[in-house]
C-alpha cells in the first residue's frame, strides 16, 4: 500500500440530527478500510472520544473534509457549525436535515414557544406545577449551570455558514458518499462549490422500473391502506402519493424499490428552489377535474400538502417557516 | 395571525398580478383605454397563460414583499391553450391549502376569470381586493421569511 501521501483528515459532526446519519457513514462496511487507509478520522463524536476543545486547538483549515449532518437548532449546533467550518477547507452538508432542514425542519410549521408549552407543560407524560422551562443559564448552590441556547428557528447549515458541498439524503445512500470520499483522495477534479453532489441529474421516476403513463388521470389520493398495490405500476398512478417527479435520483428509488412511496429526501433538481412548488406543479398535472368541486375533491385528499411536500425541506424552502 | 390591524387609509397595498396575455391583461387595458378608475395597488406581470403561472413565482413574491397576488385567466372553456386554466385551477387550490397551512391570509391570494372585454370587471375585482387587504394590513411574509429567531 502506497502511503507516501498525506492521509487526509476527516471529521464527522452531528447537529441537530437523529444520528442516522453517522450510523449513514459505518455502512461503508468494508469500504470502511479503503477509507482508513486513505484517511485519519480527526473527530467524530458518535464513535471516538475526541472533545470540542481538540478541534479548538487545531490551526484553522487543518481538517481537509468535514462531513456536517443535522440541521441547526441550538446555539451549540451554530457554535460547532462556525468551528468546524473555520477548521475545515471543505465542508459538506451532509444528509437533508444539513441541506434543507430535514426532519427536525418540521419544527418550522410551530414556535419555541409552543413545543415548550407542550412539552413542558401540557404534554400527558408531563407533572410540571412549577412550569419550569429550560434556560440556558441557572445559578444552584454549587455554581452556574449552562445549557445550549434553543433557537426560534430550525436553520440548513448554509443559513449560519458557508457550504462548500451538498449531499443529500436521510440518510445519503453510502454508496454515494463512498464515491465522493474517493473522487477527494484521488484528487479528482471537484464540481464547482456550491454544487449539490452524490446525486443523478434526473429526477426520482427516470431510475423508477415502476409502469408509468403519460395521462395519469388521478381522480383523488389515497392513504397507503386503502389500495394494495399491484407491484408494478407507478404508485401515483395507484393514487399513492409518491414526491418521485419532483424528487432528484440518487438514491436508487429505493423506498419504491421497497414499495413506499418517495417521500423526496434527495430534494429538487439542479436550479428548483423549492421542492414543494415543483410538487404542486406535479400534482396539478396528474389531476384531471376540471369542475371546482371535483377539484376540491381531489386537493382534499392531499391531507397535509405543506407536511407532504416539504417533509425534508421546510427551513430551506421559499417561505422557510410557519407565518 | 401574521397582520397587524391597521386601517391607514393611505396605505397602498402592494399587489402582484399575474395575467393571462389573452384576457386579464387585455382587460387591464380595456380598463385603462375606458378611463376606469381602479387602485393603483397591483403590479401586473403578464404571462402567455394562467397555466404557465408556477406556485414557486407566488411563494417568491410573497417572500419579496407582495401584500397580495392576484391571478387572472381566461374563464373556463376559453383558454387559448385548451386546458391552461384548469391547471390553474388545480395549482391554485393546492396552493391556497398549502397557504393556508403556512399561515397566510386566504384573502392574501385571489384567482378570477377575466375576459378580454371585462374591464369593469377587473376594476372591481383589482378594488375589492385592495379594500380587503388594506384591512389586513401590510403582509409580514419578507419580514418573517428574512429574520431568522435565534
Ligand atoms: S438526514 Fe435523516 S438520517 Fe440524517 S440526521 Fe437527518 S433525519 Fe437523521
Ligand atoms: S411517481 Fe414514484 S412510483 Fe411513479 S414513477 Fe415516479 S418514482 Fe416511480
Ligand atoms: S426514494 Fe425518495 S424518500 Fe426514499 S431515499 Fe430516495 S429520495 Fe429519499
Ligand atoms: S390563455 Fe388565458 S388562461 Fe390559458
Amino acid at each position: 500500500m502506497g502511503n507516501e501521501k498525506p492521509k487526509l483528515k476527516l471529521a464527522v459532526y452531528w447537529g441537530a440530527a437523529c444520528g442516522g446519519c453517522c450510523v449513514s457513514v459505518l455502512d461503508v462496511h468494508e469500504k470502511l478500510f479503503d477509507v482508513v487507509a486513505n484517511a485519519d478520522i480527526v473527530f467524530w463524536p458518535i464513535a471516538l472520544d475526541f472533545k470540542y476543545k481538540d478541534v479548538e486547538a487545531m490551526p484553522d483549515q487543518h481538517i481537509d473534509v468535514t462531513l456536517f449532518n443535522g440541521a441547526v437548532r441550538t446555539s451549540e449546533n451554530e457554535h460547532m457549525a462556525k468551528l468546524l467550518r473555520q477548521k475545515s477547507k471543505i465542508l459538506i452538508a451532509y444528509g437533508s436535515c444539513a441541506h434543507m432542514g430535514g426532519i427536525p425542519g418540521l419544527a418550522n410549521f410551530t414556535n419555541k414557544e409552543d413545543l415548550f408549552k407542550r412539552v413542558y407543560d401540557e404534554s400527558e407524560s408531563t407533572e410540571n406545577p412549577d412550569k419550569v422551562r429550560p434556560t440556558p443559564e441557572v445559578q444552584v448552590k454549587e455554581g452556574k449551570l449552562t445549557l445550549p441556547k434553543f433557537y426560534n428557528d430550525v436553520m440548513t447549515l448554509n443559513q449560519v455558514v458557508d457550504v462548500d458541498y451538498y449531499l443529500p439524503g436521510c440518510p445519503p445512500q453510502t454508496e454515494r458518499l463512498v464515491e465522493v470520499f474517493m473522487a477527494v483522495v484521488t484528487g479528482a477534479q471537484l464540481p464547482p462549490k456550491g454544487s449539490v453532489i452524490g446525486v443523478f441529474d434526473r429526477v426520482q421516476c427516470d431510475d423508477c422500473k415502476r409502469k408509468k403513463s403519460d395521462k395519469k388521470n388521478i381522480t383523488r389520493f389515497k392513504r397507503a391502506w386503502e389500495v394494495t398495490d399491484d407491484g408494478e405500476t407507478c404508485l401515483n398512478e395507484q393514487g399513492i402519493l409518491c414526491m418521485g417527479p419532483a424528487t432528484r435520483g440518487g438514491c436508487g428509488v429505493r423506498c419504491v424499490e421497497g414499495n413506499a412511496p418517495c417521500r423526496g429526501c434527495y430534494g429538487p433538481m439542479e436550479g428548483i428552489p423549492d421542492p414543494g412548488a415543483k410538487m404542486m406543479s406535479a400534482i396539478a398535472s396528474m389531476l384531471e377535474g376540471k369542475e371546482q368541486d371535483e377539484i376540491d375533491k381531489a386537493i382534499e385528499s392531499v391531507v397535509d400538502p405543506a407536511g407532504t411536500f416539504y417533509r425534508f425541506s421546510l427551513p430551506g424552502s421559499i417561505l422557510r417557516r410557519k407565518i | 395571525m401574521q397582520s397587524t390591524v391597521n386601517n391607514n387609509e393611505n396605505w397602498t397595498p402592494k399587489i402582484v398580478a399575474f395575467f393571462c396575455n389573452w384576457c386579464t391583461y387585455t382587460a387591464s387595458d380595456l380598463a385603462g383605454v375606458s378611463r376606469l378608475r381602479y387602485a393603483p395597488s397591483t403590479r401586473v406581470i403578464r404571462v402567455m397563460c394562467s397555466g404557465r403561472i408556477d406556485p414557486e413565482f407566488v411563494m417568491e413574491a410573497f417572500a419579496k414583499g407582495a401584500d397580495g397576488i392576484l391571478i387572472g385567466g381566461c374563464h373556463p372553456g376559453d383558454c387559448h391553450y385548451a386546458e391552461g386554466n384548469y391547471k390553474c385551477l388545480r395549482r391554485f387550490t393546492l396552493l391556497q391549502k398549502y397557504a393556508d397551512q403556512m399561515g397566510i391570509d386566504k384573502e392574501r391570494l385571489r384567482l378570477e376569470w377575466i375576459s378580454a372585454s371585462e374591464g369593469k370587471k377587473l376594476q372591481e375585482v383589482v378594488n375589492d381586493m385592495t379594500e380587503q387587504i388594506r384591512k389586513l394590513g401590510p403582509s409580514k411574509i419578507k419580514n418573517v421569511v428574512e429574520t431568522i429567531e435565534r
